[in-house]
């Protein structure tokens, strides 16, 4: 795995103590979170604040869950139970432009095979997998809600859709 | 991609193709927010008594009548209420809450505040699926207008009730959708799914007393009280009150979400001439799933001149069910194994893993799955996979079970040449013996 640092929790290969800061902009908005939900049920705000940290770091990484133990006044597992859950949290580094391509039944019938095969043979990558440079990772992932305007795949949080060859490679030069 | 209503008004399309539709002053401009002032001033169990009578059953998938729902919250309750909408769309085939946030985004703000009046409850929550970020930016906006002209926060329209509405976003998990997983989710936990009863109404949220609605239900709201629940209901049947979205995928020319009245006759015309017919002209509709990826796949003989009505009874009758109302059309091309096959490997990536038949169920069957498009399928593999699905639907700990079993066992059914071909033993179907 491109650029997988020893700090990965879920690589078991070392869990470090090290608390990641943040700007006081950074606090602030992690603050204005916690704002919407009762001040005794501050974990609410764990699903978007995790949202923050992986802007913020790029991935869900050590240091930036125990920042989030530490804020939320929760035990570091507890923090990672919930991170390990869901899907977009990304618990190993990813390219810089995330690309998720739509594999689900809509988008399989109307051409995501053609799409996935061009943009991995494009990439030089298989799905799952980081491009040397660091610039692009390739998922397939499972319906993202756009399946009248298939096939589709979703960079970053930017949505792509009725997807063509042709698209795609516009779409990748514009990734700077 | 269509956005359109047929053989109706457009009621929940209404403001889809207004310029600026999504600002309060063109939704005011619309008529927005006259059903919140009316609904004020009516007593919070007349705001209950219309829903009811509106014959509104919720659009989430379950399609349980709204205002029975809302009845069960106890009044007397002294912990807060909640009201929480589910924006968490991720059934397969369904893309109808999207387009409403994203374009009358005033609509749910409005329903969600009528439904706090009728309810007694001072917050709502709008929990959406996590890639759905550019909506949470445009609900975000909205919520601001509302507050800022007094429509949100305390004291609304001077009528003395406080309502506030915040949004928050899942990571990407289905489960979530499921309303008691949603529920453990927005509390910052793992999805998992809550042991019913205690129904959400009773402990939900907070272990306070909670409604969870979908989207397209709590939209509709503001349409219910500005013409009165019986004109509501009217629009469609008797037991399917009003007009409902369907989201249209797949091999149609015009792909899209129409809102048709419920009732709609009939199917095969919805697909063969409203969607624009098939979207290559020389192949032939197979297969039809009318309401998200967990309902029963139909073929086309079920379709074709069977004058199957659109609404919860008809499609029942046609041998599914409206589920979300996300069509996946499907021509001759498709091979039913491999598109039941792309289905449950949804169903295992999804399954929450917290009860044994549906973890380990959707495991094996993706396995056989696997070995069977490998040229490896045995006679005796559909017979082994209805057995695997009968030990997981009704068995498992919520629904998500049901709905990985259902289109297969469904598929096995009306499809059986395109399993025996697999089955044969022969290497990718290249041989077609025993069909
Ligand atoms: C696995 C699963 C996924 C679901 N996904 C959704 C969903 O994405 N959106 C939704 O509104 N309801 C979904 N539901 C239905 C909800 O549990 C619940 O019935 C619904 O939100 C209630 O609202 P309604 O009565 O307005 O339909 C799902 C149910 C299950 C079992
Ligand atoms: S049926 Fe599946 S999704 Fe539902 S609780 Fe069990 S494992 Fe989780
Ligand atoms: S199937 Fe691809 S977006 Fe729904």
């Amino acid at each position: 795995m491109a650029g997988a640092t020893a700090t990965s929790y879920t690589d078991k290969v070392l869990v470090t103590d090290e608390v990641a800061e943040f700007s006081d902009a950074v606090v602030a908005e992690m603050r204005s979170h916690l704002d919407k939900y009762p001040a005794e049920r501050s974990r609410s705000a764990l699903i978007p604040l995790l949202f923050v940290i992986q802007r913020e770091r790029g991935w869900i990484d050590n240091p930036g869950v125990n920042f989030l133990a530490k804020f939320l006044d929760l035990e570091v597992t507890d923090v990672w139970e919930t991170a390990t859950f869901y899907s977009m949290f990304n618990l190993r580094p990813v390219g810089r432009h995330h690309i998720q391509i739509c594999k689900t039944l809509s988008c399989k019938i109307m051409g995501e095979p053609e799409i996935t095969e061009h943009i991995c043979s494009k990439l030089g990558i298989h799905p799952g997998e980081t491009t040397e440079d660091g610039k692009f990772t390739v998922s397939l992932v499972e319906c993202l809600g756009s399946c009248g305007t298939a096939p589709m795949m979703q960079i970053g949080f930017d949505y792509h859709e009725d997807l063509t060859v042709e698209k795609v490679d516009k779409i990748l030069e514009a990734c700077k | 991609m269509e956005i359109k209503a047929i053989g109706c008004e457009p009621l929940q399309l209404k403001m889809m193709h207004v310029k600026d539709g999504h600002t309060l002053k063109v939704y005011k401009d619309h008529g927005g927010y006259a059903a919140l002032e009316k609904a004020l001033k009516m007593a919070p169990g007349d705001v209950i008594e219309e829903v009811k009578t509106s014959a509104l059953r919720g659009r989430g998938g379950a399609g349980f009548p709204t205002g029975m729902k809302w009845s069960f919250v106890p009044k007397d309750s002294p912990k807060p209420k909640y009201v929480v909408c589910n924006a968490d769309e991720s059934e397969p085939g369904t893309f109808k809450d999207r387009y409403l946030m994203e374009r009358d985004p005033h609509a749910l703000i409005e329903g969600m505040a009528i439904a706090g009046h009728a309810l007694g409850s001072k917050t709502g929550y709008i929990y959406t699926r996590g890639e759905y970020k550019y909506l949470i930016d445009i609900m975000d906006v909205a919520i601001a207008e509302a507050r800022e002209a007094g429509l949100l926060g305390k004291n609304i329209l001077g009528s003395g009730h406080d309502f506030d509405i915040h949004t928050h976003t899942g990571a990407g998990a289905y489960i979530c959708g499921e309303e008691t997983a949603l529920l453990s989710s927005l509390e910052g936990f793992r999805g998992h799914p809550r042991m019913k009863p205690p129904f959400p109404a009773v402990e939900g949220l907070y272990a306070c007393p909670t409604v969870v609605n979908n989207v397209e239900t709590l939209t509709a709201v503001p349409q219910i009280i500005n013409m009165g629940g019986l004109a509501w209901r009217d629009l469609g049947t008797e037991k399917s009150g009003g007009t409902k979205l369907w989201s249209v995928s797949g091999h149609v020319k015009k792909p899209g979400v129409y809102e048709l009245p419920m009732g709609y006759k009939d199917l095969e015309k919805f697909i063969l001439e409203d969607c624009g017919g098939m979207l290559r002209d020389d192949k032939k509709l197979k297969a039809c799933i009318p309401g998200g990826s967990s309902v029963y796949i139909m073929n086309a003989e079920q379709i074709v001149g069977k004058g199957v009505t659109m609404d919860y009874e008809g499609l029942v009758a046609g041998g599914s069910s409206v589920g979300s109302g996300g069509f996946i059309v499907m021509d001759e091309t498709v091979d039913i194994m491999e598109s039941t096959k792309n289905l449950t490997e949804f169903y295992k990536h999804e399954s929450c893993g917290w009860c044994t038949p549906c973890r380990e169920g959707t495991d094996w069957l993706v396995k056989i799955f696997n070995r069977i498009s490998i040229g490896e399928g045995r006679p005796e593999d559909a017979q082994l996979m209805l057995d695997i699905c009968d030990n997981i639907e009704g068995k498992s700990f919520c629904p998500l079970g049901d709905a990985a079993a259902w289109p297969i066992q469904s598929a096995i059914k009306q499809f059986p040449g395109d399993f025996k071909k697999w089955l044969a033993g022969k290497a990718n179907g290249v041989v077609e013996a025993n069909v």
